[in-house]
């Protein structure tokens, strides 16, 4: 039931907010029905525990094998209450921008919504291709219609690399249908394939292919900056902070449990593309001048470090990515709130243009000091305790053969991605005021409001990571006891 | 069999039609009533009622579900047609009676190929087809590019049914009938002769399918003719050929699927790889349209390369989603005095419902979820990869569909992204309406496909 919601209150909203003219009531009502979503969220994870509420199937496509089920699991439960907790911030936090054709802005972001919650409580193959696409189709319009100068190249590059990637992977999806035993499309059905390993060696490549251009991964991630530069800001923090997990979910839900003996076979070899972008990413991130791309760069590091540890496969390294994906998704929405809120009042996001900002805008200023500390996982915040846990499974993996030299560079990776975050603190926020920060004033209530709250969350979890452990612990067993079913 | 009586019947009755009238809108009205009941008719025969049961076609013919269903969708499309672009048809020339009674004709010749049983049905139901294809090509007669377009169309045309002819000759020559079961029987082993028959046999219909290498006739043909013919021409009358194409291979050389299976592959990758590309460099939207349903072909070609059950189910879908689209999209190209893909620039401002129903109609030739385009390529990839001979097709086929994203996409960020100044259009309440509800038709499928397939199994279940 719940589930089934959070999958129809975006998509009726969404198609409703066609009919809205006005944008006032429009944003209102983007809004409200927001927060529904994430109440309904908030109540199937604490309140309804009950199976049956978090669980539905119905028939869909008999003759195929498929049907419209859907489950909230601890994985699911968590990347739904980032989806549902990240919807309304964002919308508040951009609430003073403004947007022509305004009912069709928050409509496709409704609808976005909506594949994205159905990517995370899909327990179909079929159904979770389905929304996997349903939801590149409005980020799609979104960042064609509203981006910047660039948008229309940029963002065809993007919906491309994605598709390709995407129909690599439903020919994945097919080849291991027709090798289940009853012929479904089910979840179940697919974790219970065991298929010869080599198959499975080449049938990683297709999943995989299709999740690395999606995290992205080194050598897939050129669509990303480009994108991440160009979209209007309320639309890149759905991509980054929400979009980039269904990745990582979708290698943690249908490629490592479906085919562990490919993973365990490429392992090194994807882990080696990871670490490789990690450290890329950090040093083109550090000859960054734009805000944008540079936080772009440092996604694309973090989120190589989420692929290591899974393709490491270790049960401590696979926890901490599940806590990380929901941290990470909290940072970096915050980090781009700030840029939005710097672009928005300057008119730039050069750093060599600003300067100076915490005498004109302290508020603001310990907003960004304190994300950007996040985000470079500084003991007492939220991302400490997931990449301290990604770093020590990727140490003590078994089943790598070069684990120590991954945890190496992805620790110098580490201490770039500081480099490069104190290096942006210290020039945006210190030494003269440029011509354009002269006159700064500080931010709005809702905007002191969402960041707030951010820095609260961002605070707590990082003192009291306990119960999104907990939560997630059942997760990571089923996940890991899956894979080593079909040990060879 | 009542399809084949009630359209020849039909077509009879339209050119009689514009001897009795001068009205174009009454003559309109007659196709889409007379239509109307060719559809009902034929529905009618899937549900057991047949019209003309004592009509004995001596083993001839066989009236199988898929043929009648695809008959149905056949003439659904049709119907949807003549609704949509039948005012467009006035535009051409002044015979419009005459216009409507080949395109039944042509309907007659579907309905022919879509339930042969023997050769000599297969090269009647093709030439039906054909000849009044070429004069409605040609039928803009002051226009030098249709006149052309109609001579290319009718010298390749007739080349490729003599190859036909040829290779029926020899098959006969060895097995001594034209009856496909008697063919089939006893044909374990390709020998020379019936290797050089299937040979040609798959070249000529290649040529009617508009597959790689035989596919130079049809930029031209479909360019020159009127763009209202063209709509036709590439949507209904080539997946008809598909029907033939699929009902001959299976129903002659079924047996011997694996030795022929590669050459068709080849042929099938070719024509993916050749239309897609082609179609990437086009600037006309008309011309690129032609040139995609080159590359959609190579699409429906999966069919004949698998040829399982899934195959089939695919094909009567593709039949569906990519009739449905294609009209959709020439209906909305025909209101366009610019075709040009910079003639599209601005048009969401412009004409909203055109330019979100034409959206819808783009991607479901993308094959998005959602969409009926998306299942039409779903089961064809599976077949592919059921039969599991061909995996590497299955990859050329997903490239090229992301290959196929770039232009169809084209048209999309000219209507939305792009500022122009778009002329001035007109079109009817009416006219919208109809291109929502085959949008609505279009996404429902896309949701639910199986209201479509379980038609094969039983009438009318949902």
């Amino acid at each position: 039931m719940i589930p089934v919601l959070l999958i129809v209150i975006p998509l009726v909203s969404g198609l409703l907010a066609f009919l809205i003219k006005q944008e006032k009531s429009a944003k209102v009502w983007a809004l409200l029905t927001s927060l529904v979503t994430m109440v309904v969220t908030i109540l199937g994870i604490a309140v309804l525990h009950k199976p049956e509420y978090l669980q539905t199937n119905v028939p869909w496509l008999p003759n195929l094998g498929s049907s419209f089920s859907v489950t909230m699991d601890g994985m699911s439960k968590l990347l739904c209450l980032l989806t549902g907790i990240a919807y309304p911030g964002i919308l508040i936090a951009t609430w003073n921008t403004s947007y022509k054709n305004a009912h069709q802005f928050f409509a496709l972001m409704l609808l976005m919504q909506t594949g994205l919650m159905g990517v995370f409580v899909a327990s179909d193959a079929l159904l979770f291709y389905f929304f996997w696409e349903l939801a590149l189709i409005p980020a799609y319009f979104l960042c064609s219609i509203w981006g910047g100068e660039r948008r229309i190249a940029v963002t065809f590059k993007f919906f491309i690399y994605t598709f390709v990637g995407s129909l690599l992977m439903l020919i994945g999806i097919i080849w291991v249908y027709f090798h289940t035993t009853d012929h479904s499309f089910a979840m179940s059905s697919f974790y219970k394939v065991n298929l010869p390993g080599n198959t499975q060696g080449w049938l990683f490549w297709l999943f995989f292919l299709a999740f690395a251009i999606k995290i992205p991964l080194f050598p897939f991630h050129t669509w990303q900056p480009d994108t991440y530069e160009q979209s209007p800001t309320a639309v890149t923090m759905v991509l980054s902070g929400i979009m980039v997990k269904m990745g990582v979910f979708g290698i943690l839900r249908w490629l490592a449990p479906v085919l562990p003996v490919g993973l365990w076979g490429w392992g090194d070899t994807a882990a080696t593309l990871c670490v490789v972008g990690m450290l890329y990413a950090s040093f083109v991130a550090m000859q960054q001048d734009d805000l944008k791309r540079l936080i772009a760069y440092s996604s694309i590091a973090h989120m190589g470090l989420m692929g290591l540890a899974i393709f490491v496969t270790s049960a401590v390294g696979i926890q901490g990515v599940m806590v990380q994906m929901f941290n990470h998704g909290i940072n970096i929405i915050g980090l781009w709130i700030v840029v939005e809120l710097i672009e928005r009042q300057f008119g730039t996001r050069k750093m060599s243009e600003l300067g100076g900002l915490a005498q004109k805008a302290p508020s603001l200023s310990i907003m960004l000091v304190v994300v950007s500390l996040a985000n470079v996982a500084l003991p007492l915040t939220n991302a400490f305790i997931g990449e301290f846990m990604m770093f020590n499974g990727v140490f003590g993996s078994k089943s790598s053969n070069y684990h120590y030299i991954f945890t190496v560079v992805g620790g110098i990776s580490i201490i770039l991605s500081a480099i490069y975050t104190l290096n942006m603190i210290q020039k945006v926020l210190y030494g003269n005021t440029s011509s354009l920060t002269a006159n700064a004033r500080d931010i709005r209530f809702n905007e002191k409001f969402v960041l707030a709250v951010l820095l609260i969350g961002i605070v707590v979890m990082g003192v009291y990571p306990k119960p999104m452990i907990e939560a997630t612990r059942h997760a990571v067993d089923a996940i890991y006891s899956k894979m080593f079913i079909k040990l060879p | 069999m009542n399809a084949i009586v009630i359209s020849a019947v039909l077509g009879v009755v339209m050119m009689f039609c514009g001897v009795f009238t001068n009205s174009k809108t009454a003559v309109r009205t007659v196709a889409i009533i007379g239509l109307l009941g060719l559809v009902v008719s034929n529905v009618l025969d899937m549900g057991g009622y047949h019209f003309f049961e004592k009509v004995n076609v001596r083993g001839m013919l066989s009236f199988d579900i898929i043929g009648l269903l695809f008959n149905t969708i056949a003439f659904g499309s049709t119907w949807i047609y003549f609704l949509l672009s039948g005012r467009d048809m006035e535009r051409v020339g002044v015979n419009l009676a005459e216009y409507f009674a080949l395109i039944f004709f042509v309907l007659c010749g579907i309905a022919i190929v879509s339930s042969f049983n023997s050769l000599l049905m297969l090269f009647l139901g093709i030439e039906i087809i054909s000849i009044p294809l070429y004069i409605l090509t040609g039928s803009d007669k002051r226009n030098l590019k249709s006149n052309e377009a109609a001579l290319k169309y009718f010298l390749m045309g007739s080349f490729s049914t003599g190859i036909m002819l040829m290779g029926i000759t020899l098959i006969y020559g060895v097995k001594g009938s034209f009856d496909m079961e008697v063919i089939r029987q006893g044909t374990l082993n390709l020998t020379p002769m019936i290797a050089a028959g299937l040979l040609l046999l798959l070249f000529a219909m290649s040529f009617k399918v508009s597959a790689v290498p035989f596919h130079f006739w049809t930029p031209d043909a479909y360019d020159g003719a009127p763009t209202v013919f063209t709509s036709f021409m590439a949507t209904i009358v080539k997946v008809a050929g598909f029907i033939a194409f699929i009902r001959l291979f299976e129903g002659c050389f079924g047996d011997v699927k694996g030795q022929w299976q590669l050459l068709a592959a080849i042929i099938t990758a070719a024509t993916l790889f050749i239309g897609n590309i082609t179609a990437v460099f086009q600037q006309s939207v008309k011309r690129m349209l032609s040139y995609s349903s080159i590359a959609q072909a190579g699409f429906m070609l999966f069919a004949l390369v698998a040829m399982n059950n899934m195959a089939k189910e695919g094909m009567i879908f593709y039949a569906a989603a990519y009739s449905l689209a294609t009209i959709g999209i020439f209906a909305v190209l025909l209101k366009m005095k610019d075709y040009t893909f910079e003639g599209f620039n601005g048009l969401a401002k412009r004409q909203p419902v055109l330019a979100a129903t034409n959206t819808v109609f783009l991607l479901s030739l993308a094959g998005i979820p959602a969409t009926a385009g998306f299942w039409a390529k779903f089961y064809m990839l599976s077949a592919a990869v059921e039969d599991g001979n061909v995996l590497w097709l299955v990859i050329v086929g997903v490239l090229c569909a992301a290959i196929s994203v770039y232009y169809y996409f084209r048209v999309i960020q000219a209507m939305y992204f792009k500022d122009g100044d778009p002329q001035e259009i007109e079109t009817s309440r009416s006219f919208k309406g109809l291109l929502i509800v085959i949008a609505a038709v279009v996404i429902l499928l896309g949701i639910f496909p199986h209201w479509l397939l379980n038609q094969l199994y039983s009438f009318f279940y949902l």
